[in-house]
């Protein structure tokens, strides 16, 4: 059980201090979690931290490869527009 | 006949700490009504002076990548180093590069009086990067004043913190005070842990900028106002924006234009909202203005703009260049000291000899004239307050209005150098043309030269090119050429309704 940071990724360092398992780490070309300590914040939070804070969407999967935060989800941005 | 031209009323400030009475107009009145102290902490800040924007320069330094909020305007994917707006940024640093750029440009630009930091995110989102920077900056180069720009959600958390570090100036960024216009600005922010979206995320986002405000008057910390004007969603409201701020404090109020090029990638970007015209953010500073100082030389500027306004040296700059660089500040802040000092000392002079032409003027009494239309001009300038630039070689014109009661600096106009735009850009509009639409509403554009071929479509559009007052002071230049405009009698109600329908 642990979520993954991907290329969209823009490695804004928004994530990174809120981990409370410090599981984030920074990497090029962008930011990584260790698998072996993300527990998606279960005990600590409501909510999975990272993907809580994270401007862009698609940047996180969740443990079975979808995103956190699907497309136009944070921007409300129409998907016909992100597309173009 | 007085002559509210700008900064005229400083002195008065400076030797007595009152307020002049009859000074009206000018955006630099804001100086004659500030306590001495605080006049002293804004004459050389380039974002917080209008007269200080043409001699001194400012940096910012990105080293505050997070963000706790979405702004509809802002995409966080964005980086290019050919754009200038907020929130764009080439490189980021860690606190001691940035503290070593900014010892390497206040070292080759003595001018450089302050260090901002403005992002890319929010620099009260990375407090720790934040104040480390300012921390080392206020030991290892104690003549830069040092300022903040913030979104305003951890303000209050922050404002202790803040204090220490000799902060004299915060810009909040607040574009409205009631949560129903904010839900179409903000889709969400991050707050104890959660992501906060809609109409609640703008509650508490408005509720945290106005207590960081408050605390930061409290503090005697000066506060600047920044809004992005967005037509149709908070363009009528920022007139109570602006009430709200002055009513807690803020001592000045900068209302900008939203940016929204569709290519930026932003929600309003995608969504075909509108950035307003020049004409329609004029009119709505001019009515905010009657309440609040307004501001009105701003750049938009990058998160990591180094130079004059208006100009960015970044280029010069980049990490590796810094690298090689040998930096003796001790030494430099000697020599930029003296820079500081002969800058001061022209300003000086100049506020002298604007004071003795008033009272000549007061003196000989002015013959009463009658009431002429106020008139739009355009000057092209590199800096320094004077008109030194060539028409085709300028990024941007200053906007000047001219009246019977003086001269008022009303804002500046970006557009693509006439002679660097190639054939087209954009959907097949010529550089000229773009110059030609950004200045509309101008009557004259005043330059230091001007070239043969786009005189003709100039004068076509209603504007007089002028070349004559190349090295002359801009108000001057613009008094003199009102006067031979009224002496023409281009200024008589007629001519305003002719210039209508052209």
């Amino acid at each position: 059980m642990a979520l993954e940071i991907i290329e969209s990724c823009t490695s804004c360092w928004a994530c990174e201090p809120l981990c409370p398992s410090k599981a984030i780490y920074e990497a090029k070309p962008h930011f990584l979690i260790d698998p072996d300590k993300c527990n998606e914040c279960a005990g600590d939070f409501a909510d999975s931290q990272c993907a809580s804070i994270c401007p862009i969407e698609g940047a996180i999967l969740n443990a079975d490869g979808l995103p956190m935060n699907p497309p136009g989800s944070l921007t409300g941005i129409p998907a016909e527009k992100l597309a173009a | 006949m007085q002559l509210p031209v700008l900064n005229n009323t400083t002195s008065e400030a400076a030797s007595g700490g009152g307020c002049s009475a009859g000074s009206c107009g000018s955006t630099d009145d804001q100086m004659s009504h500030l306590p001495e102290h605080i006049r002293e902490k804004v004459f050389n800040h380039p974002c917080y002076s209008e007269e200080a924007h043409h001699y001194f320069a400012r940096m910012h330094v990105a080293v505050a990548p997070a963000c706790n909020i979405q702004c509809n305007y802002c995409n966080r994917k964005y980086d290019c180093a050919n754009e200038s707006r907020p929130g764009v940024v080439s490189e980021l640093h860690h606190p001691v590069q940035a503290v070593k750029k900014v010892l390497a440009v206040a070292a080759n630009i003595p001018q450089m009086t302050v260090l901002g930091i403005a992002g890319p995110g929010d620099p009260l989102a990375n407090p720790e990067r934040t104040f480390e920077t300012f921390r080392m900056l206020s030991e290892q180069a104690p003549d830069i004043k040092l300022c903040v720009s913030t979104n305003g959600l951890s303000l209050p958390d922050n404002v202790e913190e803040l204090s220490k570090y000799n902060i004299d100036h915060v810009t909040i960024t607040i574009n409205c005070v009631d949560a129903d216009v904010g839900a179409k600005i903000y889709p969400w922010i991050f707050w104890k842990n959660k992501r906060i979206k809609g109409r609640e995320a703008a509650e508490i986002l408005i509720a945290q900028q106005q207590k960081g405000l408050e605390m930061l008057v409290a503090k005697g910390i000066l506060v600047k106002v920044n809004s992005v004007m967005i037509p149709g969603v908070n363009d009528k409201h920022l007139e109570e924006v602006s009430k709200m701020v002055k009513a807690k404090g803020a001592f000045l109020h900068n209302v900008m234009p939203l940016i929204s090029e569709a290519e930026h990638g932003t929600y309003y970007g995608l969504t075909g909202q509108r950035g307003p015209t020049p004409e329609e953010l004029q009119t709505l500073q001019d009515a905010c203005e009657g309440d609040m100082n307004m501001m009105r030389h701003c750049r938009q500027c990058r998160a990591d703009a180094v130079g004059l306004l208006g100009e960015d040296r970044g280029a010069e700059f980049t990490m590796d260049k810094v690298e090689q660089m040998e930096i003796n500040y001790p030494e430099a802040m000697k020599m930029r000291a003296e820079v500081h000092a002969a800058i001061n000392e022209e300003l000086e002079s100049k506020r002298l000899a604007k004071e003795a032409k008033m009272q000549l003027v007061s003196i000989q009494g002015s013959k009463p004239k009658a009431e002429t239309r106020p008139v739009l001009m355009a000057v092209a300038t590199k800096g320094g307050g004077v008109i030194n630039e060539h028409f085709g070689h300028a990024s941007e014109f200053l906007i000047y209005e001219a009246s019977s009661s003086g001269v008022r600096f009303i804002g500046h106009r970006k557009t693509t150098p006439y002679c660097e735009g190639g054939d087209t850009c954009g959907d097949g509009e010529s550089a000229l043309d773009v110059t030609l639409r950004v200045l509309a509403g101008c009557e004259v554009v005043l330059c230091s030269k001007v070239g043969y071929e786009p005189w003709g479509p100039l004068e076509a559009a209603g504007i007089q090119p002028n070349g004559e007052h190349a090295m002359e002071a801009i108000e001057d230049a613009v008094l003199k050429v009102y006067e031979e405009m009224r002496v023409a009698g281009k200024l008589t109600p007629k001519a305003i309704e002719q210039q209508k329908v052209a």
